[in-house]
């Protein structure tokens, strides 16, 4: 007999919370945590709430959908998820924030339990949904793999005869004795990722971590994920990189308020997910279209995304994320505008506008710019929390007005990320902005002395 | 290529798949185990500044005052046996659960990063917790040896069943281990009664004063205190000259049994669900 079973089934799989089950936990001490937290909780309801406040086509939530609150306090955060993945087959999963994808490789890694339905897995299965998981700061960089290696499923000999390979690729040969906690943030990814990328298990299961580190380093991840879609091994890969997807896996599943609404060819799929359930137009129109303008449009500004450091682009940022702002735009007269200048703005979801940002705020006016291009930010470490952002935009030439979309030019999307690069998500994304900096205590004597 | 069905593990994912213990799965998982423990020991030995120090310092000092306030102004007997190796002798298992217990309660909550990114059995927390702590035994024990030396105690041939304790020791850890660790995941109150829970017991076991001193016939009712049956069960097989343990052991053994097998059932049972609620 030469059937093959699917390595991974699915049926009719769901996951069930209670609200405020994800928040964990129950004490006095959290009571009067939970208390301090609850009007910036009501603030971010009323004001920062990803979508529902936002005047779009983006469907508003209702209760007793699945993945929104229903009105008997539970969430279905999956529903009636129903599939199939055959030996060597590489699936990329994508959907919106709160779409369950995270959750369903929680459920086949076997990190919780479903509240409904059955999955079959044969094989060795490993999961990455963080990278450094279990890492000790005391410990060196050499005990760390060997930690790290054994949690994510390794055998001690298996770690024995990659170590060499891991630690080149993590380009810390030097440190490999030194505790991991003197490691600069850049040195730990790498230690971490590289640990990660040599683990094979017969189907892995990746949330999107390569976002970390710096842009070659993320190239590389890039390039060993490939290494082992071609491997022949089963992956599911979860990811904003629509341009990953595309090149990584020949089979992409959509999920949207924890269902399983489409899979297929990537190219259809991610297609539908950009024009359907992620619109990034305001008012469906394509900015080049839009009348709601002022300015005298010697400059107009024809489309907004969002890329990564390489030049990909995404569909959703992370907090923490190096991002490139792309506006596009084209001039309407045949003659090249001179001093120009392009400013965007971000605002939540009541229109309270977080920052501002034109070139010239850090002394980059251009002199003159081709006729037909993209002006491009690059903003390092977004210090954002998730949820959905407004973004506007605004160019003038010689100081006036050239073109100013009243009503913005398009949405930000930011999902949940590593800012702190210590794996904390912070005050848990009900404050819209992080910023991280440097601590220390001092006795109180010395800094009298130092006063006076 | 024909499907070599029997080769391949098939893993079975459904809502509660019952109480199962699962021990293969265990044994699988047995280097990670390694792993813990080893991690464990490492770094408590780095951070400290005295290092197995510690081992000693607890118990020994312990001892002392023990010895002052109980055994010289209190007078409390000690089966004729000098009253700081009586008491040394009960505090070297006693620190060893105490400190094993409240380092399984928290084991779920400090790993909790690990238990909502990556599989493995959640058993292997509290038990690696629990055996990381032979480490510290071993160094306090050695201590103990001193002082028989010292005070000329050569044991019996009891000392066969040492072992037997020392292993009724490390059941009676896990099995409170198993039900505190999981309910500390799921209410953090849980840390905060365990120490109150561990001073209490301490009084509770014979630990300052022998068991004798309980009327015989609430003996066999005061052995529901499984490390009644330990420590009492410790000296007899150590210093020979305590009476031996008799029923109070056996209903020790019994409760220990039913908290075992209890705790790895609501262990597992929580197991499920834990990283969504710790």
């Amino acid at each position: 007999m030469s059937y093959e079973p699917p390595v991974i089934r699915v049926e009719n799989l769901g996951k069930r919370f209670r609200i405020g089950q994800r928040e964990g936990y129950l004490t006095l001490r959290d009571t009067l945590a939970r208390a301090f937290k609850t009007p910036l909780g009501i603030l971010r309801k009323k004001f920062l709430s990803p979508i529902s406040n936002l005047p779009s086509s983006v469907p508003s939530p209702q209760s007793s959908v699945p993945g929104q609150p229903s009105t008997d306090g539970f969430i279905w955060a999956l529903k009636n998820v129903s599939f199939e993945v055959k030996r060597g087959e590489v699936v990329g999963i994508i959907g919106r924030n709160g779409a369950g994808k995270t959750t369903l490789l929680k459920i086949l890694s076997r990190i919780t339990e479903p509240t409904e339905g059955y999955a079959e897995v044969r094989g060795r299965i490993g999961s990455l949904l963080e990278v450094g998981t279990g890492f000790h700061p005391e410990l060196t960089g050499r005990e760390n793999i060997y930690l790290n290696g054994a949690i994510l499923g390794m055998k001690k000999k298996e770690i024995d005869k990659k170590f060499d390979e891991i630690v080149a690729f993590a380009e810390i040969e030097k440190f490999i004795d030194t505790p991991v906690k003197y490691y600069s943030s850049g040195m730990y990814v790498r230690l971490a990722f590289a640990v990660a990328a040599h683990l094979e298990p017969e189907i892995l299961l990746v949330d999107e971590v390569l976002a970390v580190g710096d842009a070659a380093f993320q190239k590389k991840c890039l390039g060993k994920m490939g290494d082992v879609a071609n491997e022949g091994r089963t992956v599911l890969f979860v990811s904003h990189n629509m341009g990953a997807v595309e090149n990584l896996c020949p089979k992409v599943f959509l999920l949207d308020a924890g269902e399983l609404i489409r899979q297929g060819k990537p190219q259809s799929i991610i297609n539908y997910y950009l024009e359907t359930l992620l619109p990034s137009t305001i008012e469906g129109t394509p900015l080049s279209e839009r009348k709601d303008r002022s300015g005298n449009g010697k400059i107009r500004l024809t489309s907004f995304h969002i890329e990564d450091t390489e030049g990909n682009k995404l569909v959703a940022a992370r907090s923490g994320m190096d991002v490139v702002f792309v506006f596009g735009f084209r001039c309407l007269d045949r003659e090249k505008p001179k001093n120009v200048d392009i400013g965007f703005s971000i605002s939540s979801g009541n229109d309270q506008i977080l920052f501002v940002l034109y070139g010239s705020y850090t002394g980059q006016v251009f002199e003159t710019v081709p006729l037909f291009g993209v002006f491009r930010c690059y903003v390092s470490r977004l210090p954002l929390s998730p949820g959905r952002y407004r973004v506007g935009a605004r160019v003038t030439v010689g100081r006036e007005e050239a073109d100013f979309p009243r009503n913005g030019v398009g949405y930000l999307d930011v999902e949940a990320g590593d800012f702190y690069g210590t794996g904390s998500m912070g005050f848990d994304g009900l404050t819209p902005f992080l910023v991280t900096g440097k601590w220390e205590v001092r006795e109180y004597t010395s800094v009298i002395k130092q006063k006076w | 290529m024909v499907w070599q069905e029997e080769k391949t593990p098939v893993i079975v994912i459904k809502p509660r798949p019952g109480f199962a213990l699962k021990l293969k799965e265990l044994w699988e998982y047995r280097e990670l185990f390694y792993f813990f423990i080893w991690r464990d020991i490492k770094v408590r030995y780095k951070q400290t500044v005295i290092g197995a120090a510690w081992a000693v310092i607890q118990p020994f000092f312990t001892m002392v005052v023990f010895s002052i306030f109980f055994g010289k102004l209190a007078k409390i007997p000690s089966e004729n046996l000098p009253y700081p190796i009586f008491a040394y002798s009960a505090l070297v298992p006693w620190t060893y659960f105490a400190n094993s217990l409240s380092n399984a309660t928290d084991t779920m909550v400090a790993h909790q990063r690990v238990i909502t990114k990556v599989y493995f059995p959640r058993l292997i927390l509290p038990v690696s917790a629990v055996l990381s702590g032979l480490l510290d035994f071993a160094i306090a024990f050695g201590v103990l040896i001193l002082m028989m030396l010292f005070y000329g105690i050569h044991p019996t041939s009891n000392i066969v069943y040492l072992p037997f304790f020392l292993f009724l020791t490390i059941a009676t850890a896990l099995a409170v281990g198993f039900w505190t660790s999981a309910a500390n995941a799921i209410y953090r109150d849980v840390r905060y009664v365990v120490p109150f829970l561990i001073q209490f017991w301490l009084f509770a076991s014979p630990i300052a004063y022998p068991s004798s001193l309980v009327p015989e016939k609430w003996r066999v009712l005061y052995g529901l205190n499984p490390m009644a049956g330990v420590i009492e069960g410790f000296r007899w097989a150590l210093l020979g000259k305590a009476p031996p343990p008799g029923p109070m052991l056996i209903v020790s053994i019994i409760i220990v049994a039913l908290m075992l097998i209890g705790g790895i059932l609501y262990f597992r049972r929580m197991e499920g669900t834990i990283a969504d609620v710790i």
